[in-house]
């Protein structure tokens, strides 16, 4: 009878977290940041159909990077856990912070327990009456949680956008301003050599608070072009 | 019921129907409406009741307006309950019948539309909304035999299409598309029959919303459960108007100034718009 090999178990979270981040960087980046009327999300993303940002509820948005079908299985969950909440209790109980907790101890359990963790990274976004209520809650692979602030950057190049990010994002930009950074430093470092992304390469969605109840809306179209200009 | 601050329970996890109906029947389904109580037993006066609400379809899109009186037999119990609601970005809801009911009826289905719109990432067809309505609708069928029924209309613009549409539905969940106009509730024949002579297909939004207001006037005239504009008390009907751009509800203001002139017409003429004498031959 043969004795199972003896792995340490710093080696196997090691091996595990490894794994997890290589699959992370090797999809395209995502980049949310605070703009004066809300949070704005740019996603590089040829896909229309294949969405990498999404609406939770009325004040509350979600991006993710890493594998598809991870990602969109935690995104469903979202919509029914904030669906379940508001239909439960009232539209103004679901809170951006009870999901953020929901998706972290989920992360964290597949994380420890299944052979294969999930390889994905998340944003949930949520805003208030006005930015200074304004939160962006940063999942990891592992289920850690971090608040962040202003902005966030995951996937591919996710530390050279994080500090570029942190050189020039400053609070009070418009929303064409912060479009025109995060697009322009996608296009920087998402590939080997420079390059202008195409308004058709891009997913831009914002959660604005000047509209009324779901604040979440998509930017496409001739409002894209028009913000890029 | 719902997850604390713990992880997501596996049903949340689980792919499956983007009907979040379906997903509660699941896993909360005593949050769905209460079912048969105790078979033959008539409990209609037991709760508030909603009257009257019109519909109407033009070029321009759908009307929808209600009257603002829940009874309870011969008493108002709400001078001012609402029974005329936005569904989504392009349809509205009116509810006839058991108040507490189609209240609930009517926050189920506009989660319901939500939810399916979140999920596959696009809106419902009008007849995917109009069917779904009708599935909702069939769950109560236990209480309706209780004399607990609940009558929606449903109203929307077809993107598809490019017009407005008109849904009005039976306490089983029949569903049946109205060309032009319809009325639901106590008050709902007198309404129609108003509808019938002053409706025209050329009408705009700001006329189908006149010809609305005239139809609930003439249903409070003759049906003691619905309720008449109340201009001591500034409570007038709720207007909503959908057309290809969304669903707007008419403010306050606009009502009471188009409340103040049938009001004022009605005093020369207590019976309302006459037909002219040359189309009746």
């Amino acid at each position: 009878m043969s004795m199972p090999f003896y792995v340490a178990p710093e080696q196997i979270i090691k091996d595990k977290a490894d794994y997890a981040r290589k699959g992370i960087a090797r999809g395209r980046s995502v980049i949310v940041l605070e703009y004066t009327e809300g949070v704005l999300f740019v996603a590089e993303n040829p896909s229309r159909a294949l969405h990498k940002i999404s609406e939770i509820y009325d004040r509350i948005g979600f991006a993710a990077v890493g594998k598809y079908n991870e990602f969109e299985n935690l995104r469903v969950a979202g919509v029914r856990l904030a669906d379940m909440r508001g239909y439960s209790y009232d539209r103004r109980d679901v809170t951006g912070r009870s999901l953020a907790n929901a998706y972290a101890q989920t992360l964290g359990t597949v994380f420890t327990e299944m052979p294969k963790p999930y390889e994905v990274e998340i944003v949930v976004a949520e805003i208030g009456e006005d930015s200074s209520e304004d939160q962006l809650y940063r999942l990891m692979f592992d289920g850690s949680v971090a608040d962040e602030q202003g902005f966030v950057a995951m996937g591919g190049q996710a530390e050279s956008i994080s500090s570029a990010l942190a050189q020039e994002w400053h609070t009070g930009m418009s929303l064409g301003d912060s479009l025109k950074l995060a697009v322009r430093l996608l296009s920087q470092f998402g590939a080997e050599e420079a390059r202008t992304l195409q308004p058709s390469e891009l997913e831009v969605a914002v959660l604005d608070r000047t509209r009324p109840r779901r604040t979440f809306a998509r930017i496409n179209g001739g409002r894209l072009d028009a913000l890029l200009a | 019921m719902t997850s604390g601050g713990g992880q997501l329970p596996a049903a949340y996890l689980r792919s499956g129907s983007p009907s979040f109906a379906d997903f509660l029947a699941d896993l909360a389904p005593e949050m769905l409406t209460a079912r048969l109580l105790q078979a033959g037993v008539d409990t209609s006066a037991l709760a508030p009741h909603g009257t009257t609400i019109v519909a109407l379809r033009g070029s321009f899109g759908a009307i929808m307006a209600g009257d603002r009186r829940a009874t309870m037999g011969n008493v108002i119990s709400q001078r001012d309950i609402e029974k005329v609601f936005q569904a989504d970005e392009h349809s509205t809801i009116g509810i006839a019948g058991t108040a507490g009911l189609a209240l609930e009826l009517v926050r189920l289905f506009q989660v319901e539309l939500e939810h399916y719109e979140k999920i596959e990432g696009l809106q419902l067809s009008l007849d995917g909304k109009a069917n779904r309505l009708s599935a909702l609708l069939r769950g109560n069928l236990g209480m309706a035999m209780q004399g607990m029924a609940v009558v929606p209309m449903f109203a929307g613009y077809d993107l598809d299409r490019e017009r407005g549409r008109i849904f009005s539905y039976d306490v089983t969940g029949g569903r049946y598309e109205e060309h032009d106009y319809h009325a639901v509730g106590s008050g709902g024949y007198f309404a129609k029959g108003s509808l019938k002579k002053m409706y025209r297909e050329d009408m705009t939004a700001e006329q189908a919303v006149m010809i609305a207001l005239e139809a609930l006037y003439d249903a409070a005239d003759d049906d003691s459960a619905t309720g008449g504009p109340d201009i001591a008390r500034g409570i007038f009907p709720v207007v909503a108007v959908t057309d290809i751009s969304g669903v707007r509800m008419i403010d306050e203001a606009t009502l009471s100034s188009y409340a103040a002139t049938i009001v004022q017409a009605r005093q020369r003429r207590p019976d309302g718009p006459m037909v002219p004498m040359e189309d009746v031959r």
